[in-house]
């Protein structure tokens, strides 16, 4: 408490000092807020940390219970708060509960929100209203080429960046004239700057050596333009990192034809969702890869592709690999590094057998049997599980 | 077609009985078939030879261009190309506005793609952009398949993509009126969704195709994608043989990249169509392979696909001719010279598939003019009348 103190005190005396100081975009950028204000503590208790759960609609809920069953067999340190969001609801209550709990416990791991056609235009998405409310502003997707799973392209090894909070998905619309709709896309400086960093970032936190920003800056010249600049600056800070940037049409060709030619891409909102999937329609397909979103303070833990499934619900066929590996993100957020590879060896160790699996890979298994599965390798291997 | 829908129009309009229950939507379409009777310019012919405007571009465009006037000439093609240069360095648009006079003129045009250099100022407006607009070529189709003689990871693809070619997220329409926070302004318009529509399910009509997918993102964009959505379903009402049914970007392209067999013909906005496009022409070769076409109300311009100007291979003589020739070659057919586009067809193909001729982006060793010369050869030997090689 007194070194808390005596921090806080030489942290407002270089406040006061520091106003005429500018702050360079070179390197990374000082965490915002000021040292006087605490960083939240992790939502942990006695060893145990508690998570929210939120699980969606769709296979959302089968899968989040299988993620719970595993965690309750390994003896993983997590309760889960479950929050349930139901998309048919006008009123926002549900969303709000949801991102006061999360913001309560840090951490998350959700299913995907669906979201209504055919309710008014006023009705935002709510998976959107949860990233925008939180500032989640980087998503995270890493596509591995998985080994047992047989596909067309080999050797992929591709993290997407992508930005998640503004661009394209603003929400903001109207129409002034009848029959013609204008819809903004956003595109500011310093979230550009902010992804461009968290890009550059990770890129060397993982030894990556280079990074490719995804843009239509032709077209779009001033946003798409900005996007480019900024990532450029951040650039300049990370010499040992090569920069290149590659349009967004010419990206998906190539990634189509030569997949292996990338290591880290950064971009903007719309094409990160049309590069994340494609690259996850090249490792397999949309039941294998997790993906993450973190913010300033908070972070969500997902499947990659944020599909609903709805037409595959409940019938127990779908794919659990990606849930199990995002609740493996999720232990490496929260440190509990053992747990996290333990799951994740036995699930990729499950992955090299064919007859289990599911019928998005090509075979017959369903997703109970893979759960039992895995659960079966962890205790072959771990050291300490609950019996069956 | 353009005949017997005027004439069905016609029809429609001077029957009482139709009167006042005319909705919306059939007036507008109504309006447009009426247009399309009374302004028909006739075409730049005369002798019988065609005047055809030429853009050659930058990078590999007037390369491959001379190729074109090169096999076109070899095989006595009753066509007269009218060069037009536009300049990409320069800042004025007086290069671009002499060809689209041009095109005006003459009705049908082939181009390379213009470069848009990012260094200048963002008033410098996209020069392939403000082609398209100006002329209103209102829709851009794509056919991609998979040729027989070319080593792809799928196989079996047939997917024909129309593309709005003129409004969208390209109205090159931003403004920073706070620094640092940039808007773009995407428009999508109830008339412009309702034309593309129409023009899909006209052509999948026309050439006997089963099923429209639209392409969108209306889950996010709800009155904007949500508006074409709707424009595409009122049009799909009254095409009772063809299937329709719609299709998030984001899901398209990961099913493009597993099951591409599953699509058949696609419509979308023109973001999206120049994403889905290029992954489509990724998955049937590369972007030497497949042509492209915009059509307008009165005019036509053809250019490769994927529109590359392909500046690290310029002047090297290892550019796939593939794409622009068979981009000729719908030329041929837009004008009704039938006889010489599958001739030239033909010859191309038959160098793909038989011969196995292939250029380095397909993983040959071929050079740009070998592939010439061997279709040359084969238009000799199989066509009745050709000039001395």
């Amino acid at each position: 408490m007194m070194a808390r103190s005596v921090c806080s005190l030489s942290g407002t005396l270089k406040l006061a000092l520091s106003n005429q100081l500018t702050r360079v975009y070179g390197a990374a950028p000082q965490r915002y807020k000021s040292t006087y204000i605490t960083i939240p503590p992790p939502a942990r208790y006695g060893g145990r940390h508690t998570v929210t759960l939120i699980p969606g609609d769709g296979i959302g809920p089968e899968l989040a219970n299988h993620v719970c069953e595993l965690f309750r067999f390994c003896c993983v340190p997590v309760d889960f708060e479950v929050v349930n969001v139901d998309s048919s609801m006008a009123s926002e209550d549900d969303i709000d509960n949801a991102i006061m709990a999360i913001r309560r416990n840090g951490v998350a791991l959700k299913g995907n929100i669906e979201t209504n056609h055919n309710l008014p235009p006023s009705y935002k998405s709510r998976n959107n209203l949860l990233r925008t409310t939180l500032d989640l502003y980087a998503n995270v997707m890493h596509c591995q080429s998985l080994p047992g799973v047989r596909t067309r392209h080999r050797n992929v090894d591709i993290v997407i960046i992508r930005e998640n909070t503004e661009g394209e998905y603003s929400s903001l619309e109207h129409e002034n004239v009848t029959g013609v709709v204008e819809c903004l896309k956003i595109i500011t400086k310093a979230k550009s700057l902010r992804i461009a960093d968290y890009a550059f970032r990770t890129a060397r936190a993982k030894g990556r050596r280079l990074v490719t920003a995804v843009h239509k800056a032709n077209i779009m010249k001033l946003g798409d333009g900005l996007f480019l600049e900024c990532c450029k600056e951040v650039a300049s800070g990370y010499p040992e990192i090569t920069f290149d940037s590659m349009i967004v049409d010419n990206t998906t060709m190539q990634l189509v034809c030569r997949p292996e030619q990338f290591d880290v891409m950064v971009m903007p909102n719309l094409y990160g969702n049309v590069v994340s999937n494609v690259c996850a329609g090249l490792v397999g397909g949309p039941g294998l890869v997790p993906g993450a979103n973190y913010g300033e303070d908070y972070a969500v833990f997902e499947t990659g592709t944020r599909n609903t499934g709805k037409s595959i619900a409940n019938s127990n066929t779908a794919n659990p690999t990606a849930m199990l590996l995002a609740s493996c993100l999720l232990l490496d957020h929260l440190k509990l590094h053992a747990y996290a590879s333990m799951i994740r060896r036995a699930v990729l160790s499950i992955l090299t057998e064919t007859q289990l699996h599911t019928a998005d890979l090509g075979g017959k298994g369903s997703t109970s049997e893979v759960v039992q599965s895995v659960m079966n390798a962890v205790q072959s291997t771990g050291p300490q599980t609950l019996s069956i | 077609m353009a005949a017997h829908t005027a004439v069905m129009s016609m029809s429609k309009i001077l029957n009482p009985f139709w009167g006042g229950r005319l909705g919306h939507t059939v007036k507008v379409r109504l309006v447009i078939m009426y247009e399309m009777l009374i302004l028909q310019p006739p075409p730049a012919k005369y002798g019988g030879r065609h005047t055809v405007t030429l853009i050659p571009g930058d990078g590999i465009g007037p390369e491959l261009l001379n190729h074109v006037r090169e096999v076109f000439r070899f095989s006595c093609v009753p066509v007269d190309f009218e060069v037009v240069h536009v300049n990409s360095a320069l800042e004025s648009e007086d290069d671009i506005n002499d060809a689209i006079t041009a095109i005006r003129r003459n009705g049908v045009a082939l181009k390379g793609n213009i470069e848009t250099k990012h260094t200048m100022a963002p008033s410098v407006k996209s020069r392939n952009n403000l082609l398209r607009t100006s002329l209103d070529l209102y829709a851009n189709v794509m056919h991609c398949q998979s040729l027989p003689g070319v080593q792809t990871r799928h196989k079996n693809i047939d997917i024909m993509i129309i593309r709005e070619n003129t409004e969208g997220e390209y109205s090159s329409l931003e403004h920073e009126s706070v620094t640092g926070v940039v808007e773009s302004l995407k428009i999508i318009t109830r008339n412009n969704s309702l034309r593309i529509a129409d023009y899909a399910f006209r052509l999948a009509r026309e050439k006997g195709r089963k099923r429209v997918t639209a392409v969108h993102k209306a889950n996010i964009m709800k009155l904007g994608d949500g508006l074409f959505l709707q424009c595409c379903r009122e049009v799909a009402s009254d095409y009772p043989d063809i299937t329709f049914d719609s299709m998030i970007v984001d899901n398209t392209t990961m099913q493009l990249v597993s099951n591409p067999q599953q699509f058949d013909v696609m419509v979308m906005p023109n973001l999206y169509g120049n994403v889905v496009s290029n992954v489509c022409a990724g998955l049937v070769g590369g972007p030497g392979l497949v042509p492209g076409a915009n059509y307008g109300r009165d005019y036509a311009v053809f250019e490769t696909a994927t529109r590359n100007t392909g500046k690290s291979i310029a002047q090297r003589n290892i550019a796939n001719p593939t794409a622009m020739l068979l981009a000729s070659c719908m030329m041929l057919d837009h004008l009704k010279l039938y006889g010489y586009a599958s001739m030239i067809r033909n010859a191309i193909l038959t160098t793909m598939n038989e011969t196995r001729l292939h250029t380095a982006d397909i993983g040959g060793q071929g050079t740009t003019s070998d592939v010439v010369q061997s279709i040359m050869r084969i238009i000799q030997s199989k066509g009745p009348l050709i000039s001395e090689l």
